[in-house]
């Protein structure tokens, strides 16, 4: 087990044009980091520098306290879970899980017991004999996980593993992922590009866009106070409203005639134009008031425990989350209470929240 | 659902298969019963006349050192071709697997060999190798190496085997490339950081999962080996010195055509058919399974 520090690494495939702009992170021993991001964003590249797939352009990379930047990937004392598996086809499960091992010189008798001990943590003993063919998708996830397990490496690094499963599947893997973390508890990092998984797998995770980090932190933390427009978007199901307004005597008229108050701290450095971002299930309906943000609505989505109610506020799209029954009829007026504890507030122009 | 496709005629299907057929008829079946029957025949010299023999041809053959010959020389000269041209098409396609500038230019220049014509192929290197004239010749006289294929047999074996793996080490390259580039990245990636040098890598996975590749290619080198290389044989050796370079294909031609004697011929061809009949039925059924993984 180590910690993992990533400090000013960048990556350009070709001079000038940069796919990740430098980034810091100092990730503890036994933590499980999840770097998520939509595709493209760099969060795969990052994982492949830290592997040794990927030379650093610039910047440092350490694990257990020594540079790897120039070590090769057998030398760096981790192991890696592909999105494909990438389980030896010719191979056994039992022989895929004991490659690494036989390379490096194990006797066969501490194989035999580490091979058997890592089956018995995922249920494979029964398919030790088989071929990888021979398995549903979520044995080949199990086995690429074992196979990563028998060599008690220093780090975990999964690389979408989950992507390629059904979704009933995926949160089952899920569960076996988080628990096999609580049992083993080796520093893993896992790349994912959804928020769902990120949000439960995570003791931190680093949101990434464009090759930027755009915020680290624990999922609630994260959830709770997104750094920029960006993060917030992406973290969050569905999706936080955004209204876009100018700043008026210290209110944000995001239009349709809703004047939203900005706080008290961030009244002195607030710029002209501010997005109000609110998210569906913070819009709390309720009955008639003075102060009530109401709009018409325009569509139902009944998902059974929630409905998704869908409006306008002036031109901008918005939903707000109910509870299932709760939905109001289409064509009336939705009313919700707004909790300014509960609101965000961004730059329009920088795309940053506002910090006093 | 039905998927197949159903003709609603009778006769378009049969139609539509009756210029492969006649084709096969004709050069292939028609032929070959020839050779069956000659193969019980004797012949005067004149070919005025003939007579039914049975199995006598064949007994002959037996017999005959220069026959056993061949079969010894053909064994040699097959093995040598295939395994030659096999392992150094596969070291040029893992090279070219790895190039990344210029990929193109040089997988079209490798293909280029397999355009020419096996007789071309011989004079070509015919005449590189000419004990007189042939530049290579010459370089490797300068060497030091007593280099005269027309006299020396085994040089003249060198020779043809040469030509005839330089001929074929294109294919070969190009189905080795494309089997190199249908193993996932992943999986090479995922050995290194299992700790395999690039070596062993090769050997423990990229070498067994080209094994189809490798098993197909195997079949298709020892059939051009026993057959195709008449061509590259006749414009060089001529099956000589002495017989060092008379494959059995070779000797089927000389002994018909040259020396006249349709019934050996013909018995040496019908033995010829057997034995690619067999071993190809060999490997499809038996081997192939193994490599399947």
């Amino acid at each position: 087990m180590a910690e993992i520090r990533i400090q000013g690494v960048r990556k350009s495939y070709t001079k000038g044009t940069w796919v990740i702009h430098g980034v810091d992170v100092s990730i503890g021993d036994g933590e499980f980091i999840v770097i998520v991001g939509p595709s493209g964003c760099g969060k795969s590249t990052l994982l492949r520098m830290i592997a040794g797939l990927e030379t650093i352009t610039a910047g440092e990379i350490s694990i257990g306290g020594k540079i790897v930047n120039d070590v090769e990937p057998k030398d760096r004392n981790i192991a890696m879970v592909f999105q494909n598996y990438a389980l030896y086809p010719h191979m056994s499960v039992y022989d895929n899980m004991s490659y690494g091992l036989r390379i490096r010189g194990f006797s066969k008798a501490d194989i035999e017991t580490r091979v058997q001990r890592a089956a018995k943590i995922l249920e494979l003993g029964p398919f030790l004999a088989r071929k990888p063919r021979e398995l549903s998708g979520g044995q080949r996830q199990r086995v690429a996980m074992g196979r990563a397990i028998v060599r008690e490496p220093a780090a975990f690094l999964f690389d979408e593993p989950l992507s390629n499963l059904d979704a009933k599947l995926r949160v089952q893997m899920r569960l076996e992922i988080q628990k096999l973390h609580r049992e083993l508890g080796t520093t893993s990092i896992f790349v994912t590009h959804d928020q769902v998984e990120a949000m439960t797998l995570a003791n931190r995770m680093i949101v990434m866009n464009a090759g930027v980090v755009e915020q680290v932190g624990a999922p609630m933390a994260v959830y709770d106070a997104p750094a920029s427009l960006f993060v917030a978007g992406f973290i969050g199901s569905p999706a936080m409203n955004f209204l876009p307004g100018s700043v008026r005597d210290g209110r944000v008229d995001v239009g349709g005639g809703h004047l939203i108050a900005l706080p008290r701290p961030l009244l002195e450095h607030a710029p002209a134009q501010v997005t109000v971002g609110i998210r569906p299930e913070h819009l709390v309906a309720c009955a008639e008031g003075d102060d009530a943000f109401t709009f018409p609505v325009e569509t139902i989505e009944a998902l059974g425990a929630d409905s998704m109610v869908h409006g306008k506020v002036g031109a901008t799209p918005l939903v707000a989350r109910v509870e299932g029954h709760a939905a109001p009829a289409i064509g009336s007026t939705a009313r919700f209470a707004l909790m300014p504890e509960r609101l965000h507030f961004f730059d329009t122009v920088t795309g940053k929240r506002l910090a006093a | 659902m039905e998927k197949r496709v159903v003709f609603r005629s009778s006769w378009l299907p049969y139609l539509l298969v009756a210029p492969q057929i006649a084709i096969t008829v004709v050069f292939f079946f028609w032929p070959a019963f020839q050779a069956i029957h000659w193969s019980f025949l004797i012949q005067d010299a004149f070919g005025n006349s003939s007579q039914f023999v049975w199995f006598q041809n064949f007994q002959d053959l037996i017999r005959d050192e220069a026959y056993l010959d061949s079969f010894k020389v053909t064994a040699v000269f097959s093995t040598l071709v295939t395994f030659i041209g096999l392992a150094v098409a596969l070291v040029l396609a893992v090279a070219a697997d790895k190039v990344i500038k210029g990929a193109m230019a040089y997988k079209t220049l490798l293909i280029w060999p397999y355009a020419v014509a096996s007789a071309v192929a011989g004079v070509l290197f015919a005449f590189l190798f000419a004990p007189s004239v042939g530049i290579v010749s010459f370089a490797l006289r300068a060497m030091g190496v007593d280099w005269n294929w027309v006299l020396r047999g085994d040089q003249a074996m060198l020779l043809v085997v040469i030509a005839s793996v330089w001929k074929q080490i294109s294919y070969n390259f190009l189905f080795f490339l494309a089997g190199l580039q249908s193993i996932p990245k992943s999986l090479i990636e995922a050995a290194a950081i299992d700790g395999a040098t690039p070596v062993r890598r090769f050997w423990t996975i990229v070498f067994p999962l080209l094994s189809p590749t490798t098993f197909f290619l195997l079949v298709v080198n020892i059939v051009h080996a026993f057959f195709d290389t008449f061509g590259v044989i006749d414009a060089t050796t001529q099956g000589g010195p002495a017989g060092a370079t008379q494959i059995l294909v070779y000797k089927v031609y000389y002994d018909g055509v040259k020396a006249a004697d349709l019934g050996s011929s013909s018995a040496q061809s019908v033995i010829l058919m057997v034995i690619v009949i067999a071993l190809t039925v060999v490997q499809f059924r038996f081997i192939e399974r193994k490599v399947q993984y």
